[in-house]
Protein backbone atom coordinates (compact mmCIF):
# COMPACT_ATOMS: atom_id res chain seq x y z
CA UNK A 1 0.00 0.00 0.00
CA UNK A 2 0.66 3.52 -0.19
CA UNK A 3 1.29 5.74 2.76
CA UNK A 4 1.98 9.69 2.54
CA UNK A 5 3.24 10.88 5.91
CA UNK A 6 3.07 14.76 6.98
CA UNK A 7 5.31 15.39 9.33
CA UNK A 8 8.78 14.15 9.86
CA UNK A 9 9.48 14.50 13.94
CA UNK A 10 9.97 11.17 16.02
CA UNK A 11 6.44 9.48 14.92
CA UNK A 12 6.66 10.50 11.49
CA UNK A 13 10.19 9.52 11.32
CA UNK A 14 9.51 5.80 13.17
CA UNK A 15 5.92 5.22 11.09
CA UNK A 16 8.00 5.60 8.21
CA UNK A 17 10.58 3.43 9.01
CA UNK A 18 7.88 0.72 9.89
CA UNK A 19 6.00 1.11 7.20
CA UNK A 20 8.92 0.60 5.09
CA UNK A 21 10.09 -2.10 6.75
CA UNK A 22 6.67 -4.05 6.19
CA UNK A 23 7.09 -3.51 2.39
CA UNK A 24 5.13 -0.38 2.03
CA UNK A 25 5.57 2.80 -0.30
CA UNK A 26 6.07 5.93 1.68
CA UNK A 27 6.78 9.37 1.11
CA UNK A 28 7.18 11.40 4.04
CA UNK A 29 6.68 15.33 3.93
CA UNK A 30 8.64 17.66 6.22
CA UNK A 31 9.42 21.12 5.96
CA UNK A 32 12.33 21.86 7.53
CA UNK A 33 15.43 21.16 5.33
CA UNK A 34 17.57 19.93 7.62
CA UNK A 35 15.79 17.30 9.56
CA UNK A 36 14.29 16.18 5.44
CA UNK A 37 18.17 15.90 4.84
CA UNK A 38 18.43 13.42 8.24
CA UNK A 39 15.51 11.58 7.69
CA UNK A 40 17.03 11.05 3.76
CA UNK A 41 20.17 9.65 5.01
CA UNK A 42 18.41 7.35 7.60
CA UNK A 43 15.80 5.98 4.97
CA UNK A 44 16.57 6.86 1.27
CA UNK A 45 14.85 8.98 -0.92
CA UNK A 46 11.36 8.56 0.52
CA UNK A 47 11.25 12.29 1.61
CA UNK A 48 10.26 15.66 0.13
CA UNK A 49 11.09 18.36 1.91
CA UNK A 50 7.81 20.03 1.62
CA UNK A 51 5.00 21.79 3.68
CA UNK A 52 2.31 18.89 3.52
CA UNK A 53 -0.59 22.23 4.24
CA UNK A 54 0.32 23.24 0.77
CA UNK A 55 -2.33 21.47 -1.78
CA UNK A 56 0.38 21.40 -4.58
CA UNK A 57 3.21 19.07 -2.04
CA UNK A 58 0.25 16.90 -1.38
CA UNK A 59 -0.15 16.40 -5.36
CA UNK A 60 3.60 15.90 -5.66
CA UNK A 61 3.83 13.62 -3.37
CA UNK A 62 1.02 11.71 -5.08
CA UNK A 63 -1.67 11.85 -2.26
CA UNK A 64 -3.78 11.41 -5.30
CA UNK A 65 -2.93 7.32 -4.98
CA UNK A 66 -2.20 7.26 -1.70
CA UNK A 67 -4.30 4.58 0.65
CA UNK A 68 -3.75 7.01 3.34
CA UNK A 69 -2.52 9.94 4.58
CA UNK A 70 -1.33 10.19 8.37
CA UNK A 71 -0.72 13.56 9.38
CA UNK A 72 1.94 13.42 12.75
CA UNK A 73 2.77 16.96 13.18
CA UNK A 74 2.97 18.55 16.82
CA UNK A 75 0.37 21.03 15.82
CA UNK A 76 -3.04 20.06 16.15
CA UNK A 77 -4.14 22.72 13.46
CA UNK A 78 -2.00 21.76 10.56
CA UNK A 79 -3.14 17.82 10.89
CA UNK A 80 -6.47 19.00 10.93
CA UNK A 81 -5.77 21.02 7.68
CA UNK A 82 -3.74 18.30 5.97
CA UNK A 83 -5.88 16.00 6.69
CA UNK A 84 -9.22 17.78 5.05
CA UNK A 85 -6.75 18.76 1.76
CA UNK A 86 -6.00 15.48 1.80
CA UNK A 87 -9.37 14.65 1.86
CA UNK A 88 -11.04 17.33 -0.17
CA UNK A 89 -8.94 17.84 -2.70
CA UNK A 90 -7.21 14.44 -3.32
CA UNK A 91 -9.88 11.90 -2.83
CA UNK A 92 -7.75 10.01 -0.24
CA UNK A 93 -9.85 7.26 1.13
CA UNK A 94 -8.78 7.00 4.80
CA UNK A 95 -7.04 9.88 6.29
CA UNK A 96 -5.49 9.49 10.09
CA UNK A 97 -4.73 12.75 12.22
CA UNK A 98 -2.47 12.60 15.45
CA UNK A 99 -4.00 14.96 18.45
CA UNK A 100 -1.97 16.84 20.70
CA UNK A 101 -4.64 17.85 22.75
CA UNK A 102 -7.28 15.08 23.72
CA UNK A 103 -10.04 17.49 23.07
CA UNK A 104 -9.59 17.89 19.84
CA UNK A 105 -10.46 13.85 19.11
CA UNK A 106 -14.12 15.52 19.41
CA UNK A 107 -13.07 18.65 17.49
CA UNK A 108 -11.80 16.58 14.40
CA UNK A 109 -14.44 14.06 14.27
CA UNK A 110 -17.06 17.31 14.09
CA UNK A 111 -15.38 18.74 11.15
CA UNK A 112 -14.98 15.40 9.17
CA UNK A 113 -11.60 13.56 10.05
CA UNK A 114 -12.79 9.98 11.73
CA UNK A 115 -9.47 8.95 12.71
CA UNK A 116 -7.71 10.22 15.36
CA UNK A 117 -4.92 9.20 17.75
CA UNK A 118 -4.24 10.91 20.84
CA UNK A 119 -0.84 9.87 22.17
CA UNK A 120 -2.56 11.41 25.89
CA UNK A 121 -4.93 9.37 25.54
CA UNK A 122 -3.62 6.53 24.72
CA UNK A 123 -1.57 6.70 28.24
CA UNK A 124 -3.86 7.72 30.17
CA UNK A 125 -5.84 4.86 28.94
CA UNK A 126 -3.01 2.46 30.10
CA UNK A 127 -2.32 3.80 33.65
CA UNK A 128 -5.93 4.20 34.29
CA UNK A 129 -6.14 0.04 33.28
CA UNK A 130 -3.49 -0.28 35.58
CA UNK A 131 -5.23 1.51 38.42
CA UNK A 132 -6.76 -0.70 41.35
CA UNK A 133 -10.12 1.26 41.25
CA UNK A 134 -9.63 0.77 37.78
CA UNK A 135 -11.83 -0.23 34.77
CA UNK A 136 -12.95 2.86 33.77
CA UNK A 137 -12.15 3.24 29.97
CA UNK A 138 -13.19 6.46 27.72
CA UNK A 139 -13.40 4.05 24.38
CA UNK A 140 -14.31 6.38 22.09
CA UNK A 141 -15.65 10.14 20.88
CA UNK A 142 -19.08 9.86 18.69
CA UNK A 143 -18.91 10.93 15.46
CA UNK A 144 -21.32 14.31 15.15
CA UNK A 145 -21.82 14.26 19.00
CA UNK A 146 -20.08 15.92 22.29
CA UNK A 147 -20.76 12.46 23.90
CA UNK A 148 -18.15 9.46 24.14
CA UNK A 149 -18.89 5.95 25.11
CA UNK A 150 -17.39 4.39 28.47
CA UNK A 151 -16.58 1.09 29.71
CA UNK A 152 -16.62 0.61 33.24
CA UNK A 153 -15.62 -2.66 35.26
CA UNK A 154 -17.44 -3.05 38.81
CA UNK A 155 -14.57 -4.18 40.60
CA UNK A 156 -15.19 -5.49 44.70
CA UNK A 157 -15.00 -2.63 46.45
CA UNK A 158 -16.23 0.08 43.94
CA UNK A 159 -18.57 2.09 45.23
CA UNK A 160 -21.63 2.06 43.42
CA UNK A 161 -21.69 -1.90 43.42
CA UNK A 162 -24.68 -2.87 45.02
CA UNK A 163 -26.38 0.89 44.17
CA UNK A 164 -29.37 0.79 41.96
CA UNK A 165 -28.57 3.36 38.80
CA UNK A 166 -30.93 6.18 39.91
CA UNK A 167 -29.02 7.03 42.93
CA UNK A 168 -25.69 6.92 41.55
CA UNK A 169 -26.17 10.52 40.81
CA UNK A 170 -25.05 10.46 37.50
CA UNK A 171 -24.78 14.11 35.40
CA UNK A 172 -27.25 15.13 33.60
CA UNK A 173 -26.47 13.77 30.14
CA UNK A 174 -24.81 10.77 30.83
CA UNK A 175 -26.68 7.21 30.79
CA UNK A 176 -26.13 3.64 31.43
CA UNK A 177 -26.54 2.26 27.71
CA UNK A 178 -26.74 -1.60 29.31
CA UNK A 179 -24.68 -4.10 31.08
CA UNK A 180 -22.73 -7.08 30.87
CA UNK A 181 -23.72 -9.68 33.31
CA UNK A 182 -21.95 -13.08 32.86
CA UNK A 183 -21.61 -12.57 29.09
CA UNK A 184 -25.23 -11.26 28.46
CA UNK A 185 -26.39 -8.09 28.10
CA UNK A 186 -29.22 -6.96 30.84
CA UNK A 187 -31.19 -4.01 30.06
CA UNK A 188 -30.55 -1.27 32.37
CA UNK A 189 -33.09 1.50 33.85
CA UNK A 190 -33.14 3.30 37.00
CA UNK A 191 -33.71 0.64 39.28
CA UNK A 192 -31.40 -1.52 38.15
CA UNK A 193 -29.24 -2.58 40.77
CA UNK A 194 -24.94 -3.03 39.75
CA UNK A 195 -23.61 -5.67 40.88
CA UNK A 196 -19.99 -6.82 41.12
CA UNK A 197 -18.13 -8.22 37.90
CA UNK A 198 -20.72 -6.53 35.76
CA UNK A 199 -19.16 -4.38 32.98
CA UNK A 200 -20.87 -0.87 32.32
CA UNK A 201 -21.27 0.97 28.83
CA UNK A 202 -21.88 4.83 30.13
CA UNK A 203 -22.88 7.25 27.22
CA UNK A 204 -21.57 10.48 28.20
CA UNK A 205 -21.53 14.02 27.43
CA UNK A 206 -17.15 14.23 27.14
CA UNK A 207 -16.88 17.37 29.30
CA UNK A 208 -18.75 15.35 32.26
CA UNK A 209 -16.67 12.34 32.03
CA UNK A 210 -14.54 12.85 35.19
CA UNK A 211 -18.11 13.36 37.38
CA UNK A 212 -19.37 9.83 35.54
CA UNK A 213 -16.15 8.28 37.09
CA UNK A 214 -17.26 10.03 40.12
CA UNK A 215 -20.68 8.55 40.60
CA UNK A 216 -19.05 5.41 39.87
CA UNK A 217 -15.65 4.41 41.79
CA UNK A 218 -16.34 7.59 44.80
CA UNK B 1 -23.45 42.55 18.03
CA UNK B 2 -21.30 40.03 20.07
CA UNK B 3 -18.03 39.62 18.28
CA UNK B 4 -15.10 37.43 18.73
CA UNK B 5 -11.48 37.69 16.78
CA UNK B 6 -8.87 35.37 17.40
CA UNK B 7 -5.70 36.95 17.11
CA UNK B 8 -4.67 40.20 18.46
CA UNK B 9 -2.17 41.20 15.29
CA UNK B 10 -1.92 44.59 13.96
CA UNK B 11 -5.23 43.34 11.28
CA UNK B 12 -7.03 42.13 14.66
CA UNK B 13 -6.50 44.55 16.73
CA UNK B 14 -7.05 47.47 13.67
CA UNK B 15 -10.54 45.65 13.58
CA UNK B 16 -11.40 45.37 17.10
CA UNK B 17 -10.79 48.97 17.75
CA UNK B 18 -12.63 49.88 14.55
CA UNK B 19 -15.88 47.64 15.84
CA UNK B 20 -15.49 49.01 19.25
CA UNK B 21 -15.87 52.58 18.09
CA UNK B 22 -19.15 51.17 16.01
CA UNK B 23 -20.48 50.13 19.15
CA UNK B 24 -20.16 46.32 19.06
CA UNK B 25 -19.09 44.41 22.30
CA UNK B 26 -15.57 42.82 20.86
CA UNK B 27 -13.75 39.96 22.84
CA UNK B 28 -10.63 39.65 21.24
CA UNK B 29 -8.21 36.32 21.80
CA UNK B 30 -4.35 36.21 21.59
CA UNK B 31 -1.78 33.49 23.11
CA UNK B 32 0.85 36.82 24.03
CA UNK B 33 0.02 39.23 26.61
CA UNK B 34 2.52 41.33 24.86
CA UNK B 35 0.10 41.18 21.27
CA UNK B 36 -2.49 43.51 22.74
CA UNK B 37 -0.54 46.71 22.68
CA UNK B 38 -1.97 46.82 19.68
CA UNK B 39 -5.24 47.80 20.39
CA UNK B 40 -5.93 51.39 20.73
CA UNK B 41 -5.81 52.90 24.11
CA UNK B 42 -9.54 53.72 24.18
CA UNK B 43 -10.40 50.04 23.77
CA UNK B 44 -13.56 49.00 25.71
CA UNK B 45 -14.02 45.31 24.54
CA UNK B 46 -12.48 42.39 26.73
CA UNK B 47 -9.21 41.12 26.27
CA UNK B 48 -9.19 36.67 26.62
CA UNK B 49 -5.22 35.23 26.82
CA UNK B 50 -5.35 31.96 25.65
CA UNK B 51 -4.81 29.83 22.26
CA UNK B 52 -7.45 30.79 19.72
CA UNK B 53 -7.82 26.89 18.65
CA UNK B 54 -8.82 25.68 21.93
CA UNK B 55 -12.50 24.93 22.20
CA UNK B 56 -12.25 25.82 25.96
CA UNK B 57 -10.84 29.14 25.39
CA UNK B 58 -13.11 29.98 22.74
CA UNK B 59 -16.12 29.05 25.17
CA UNK B 60 -15.06 31.00 27.13
CA UNK B 61 -14.76 34.21 24.94
CA UNK B 62 -18.32 33.66 24.69
CA UNK B 63 -18.21 32.45 20.83
CA UNK B 64 -21.16 30.86 21.36
CA UNK B 65 -23.28 34.04 21.30
CA UNK B 66 -21.38 35.34 18.81
CA UNK B 67 -22.91 36.91 15.81
CA UNK B 68 -19.82 37.02 14.15
CA UNK B 69 -16.29 35.58 14.43
CA UNK B 70 -12.73 36.96 12.60
CA UNK B 71 -10.10 34.67 13.18
CA UNK B 72 -6.72 36.26 12.07
CA UNK B 73 -3.77 34.82 13.71
CA UNK B 74 -0.56 34.78 11.62
CA UNK B 75 -1.04 30.89 10.89
CA UNK B 76 -3.47 29.94 8.02
CA UNK B 77 -4.25 26.26 9.41
CA UNK B 78 -5.11 28.32 12.88
CA UNK B 79 -7.40 30.20 11.60
CA UNK B 80 -9.10 27.82 9.55
CA UNK B 81 -8.97 25.27 12.50
CA UNK B 82 -10.57 28.32 14.71
CA UNK B 83 -13.39 29.27 11.81
CA UNK B 84 -14.25 25.87 11.56
CA UNK B 85 -14.67 25.13 15.06
CA UNK B 86 -17.25 28.55 15.21
CA UNK B 87 -19.05 27.69 12.23
CA UNK B 88 -19.76 23.95 12.44
CA UNK B 89 -19.19 23.27 16.07
CA UNK B 90 -20.95 26.74 17.54
CA UNK B 91 -22.91 27.30 14.92
CA UNK B 92 -21.96 31.15 14.35
CA UNK B 93 -23.87 32.50 11.05
CA UNK B 94 -20.52 34.90 10.44
CA UNK B 95 -16.79 33.30 10.12
CA UNK B 96 -14.64 35.21 8.23
CA UNK B 97 -11.02 33.63 8.16
CA UNK B 98 -7.88 35.28 7.08
CA UNK B 99 -6.07 32.67 4.74
CA UNK B 100 -3.21 33.67 2.76
CA UNK B 101 -2.30 30.94 0.68
CA UNK B 102 -4.95 30.92 -1.95
CA UNK B 103 -5.59 27.92 -2.93
CA UNK B 104 -6.65 27.11 1.10
CA UNK B 105 -8.58 29.92 0.58
CA UNK B 106 -10.51 28.94 -2.30
CA UNK B 107 -11.07 25.62 -0.89
CA UNK B 108 -12.41 26.55 2.25
CA UNK B 109 -14.58 28.62 0.64
CA UNK B 110 -16.59 26.14 -0.99
CA UNK B 111 -17.16 24.44 2.83
CA UNK B 112 -18.66 27.33 4.26
CA UNK B 113 -15.93 29.38 5.84
CA UNK B 114 -15.90 32.82 4.06
CA UNK B 115 -11.77 33.27 3.50
CA UNK B 116 -10.13 36.68 2.87
CA UNK B 117 -6.60 36.33 1.39
CA UNK B 118 -4.15 38.92 1.86
CA UNK B 119 -2.30 38.03 -0.80
CA UNK B 120 -4.79 38.04 -3.59
CA UNK B 121 -6.63 41.07 -2.28
CA UNK B 122 -3.55 43.19 -1.82
CA UNK B 123 -1.99 41.68 -4.95
CA UNK B 124 -4.99 42.94 -7.20
CA UNK B 125 -5.10 46.36 -5.83
CA UNK B 126 -1.22 46.70 -6.46
CA UNK B 127 -1.71 45.73 -9.87
CA UNK B 128 -5.03 48.22 -10.37
CA UNK B 129 -3.02 50.92 -8.29
CA UNK B 130 -0.15 50.58 -11.10
CA UNK B 131 -2.52 49.99 -14.27
CA UNK B 132 -4.34 53.11 -13.46
CA UNK B 133 -7.51 51.16 -12.52
CA UNK B 134 -9.11 52.95 -10.00
CA UNK B 135 -12.65 51.51 -10.20
CA UNK B 136 -10.97 48.26 -8.22
CA UNK B 137 -10.04 50.18 -5.24
CA UNK B 138 -11.58 53.01 -5.09
CA UNK B 139 -13.54 52.90 -1.98
CA UNK B 140 -11.20 50.49 -0.46
CA UNK B 141 -8.71 53.42 -0.50
CA UNK B 142 -10.73 55.82 0.77
CA UNK B 143 -11.97 54.49 3.83
CA UNK B 144 -8.86 52.88 4.89
CA UNK B 145 -7.32 56.43 4.14
CA UNK B 146 -9.71 57.54 6.41
CA UNK B 147 -8.98 55.18 9.07
CA UNK B 148 -5.58 56.13 8.97
CA UNK B 149 -6.05 59.66 9.56
CA UNK B 150 -8.50 58.85 12.56
CA UNK B 151 -5.27 57.09 13.96
CA UNK B 152 -2.73 59.50 13.50
CA UNK B 153 -4.81 62.53 14.95
CA UNK B 154 -5.47 60.33 17.95
CA UNK B 155 -1.84 59.85 18.45
CA UNK B 156 -0.88 63.77 17.33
Amino acid sequence: MYFVIAGGGEVGFHLAKALLESSHEVMLLESDRRRAQVIEEKLGSVVLNAPADEGRYQLEAGCQRADAVIAVTGEDPANLIICQLAKWKCNVPRVIARVNDPKNEIVFKALGIDETISSTRVIMNVIEQELPSGGFLPLMPLTGSHLELIEAEIAPGTPSAGKSIGSLGLPDGAAIGGIVRKGAVVHADDTTKLLVGDRIVVLSPTKVEADVRKALFG
Amino acid sequence: MNIVIVGCGRVGAFLAGQLDKAGHAVTIVDLERGSFVHLPQDFHGTTLLGNGTDLDVLRTAGIDKADAVFTLTQGDNRNLMAAQIARQIFGVKRVIAKVNDPIRAALYRSHEISTVSRTTILGTLLEAMLMGDAEVGKVLIEKSKAAEAAMAGELG
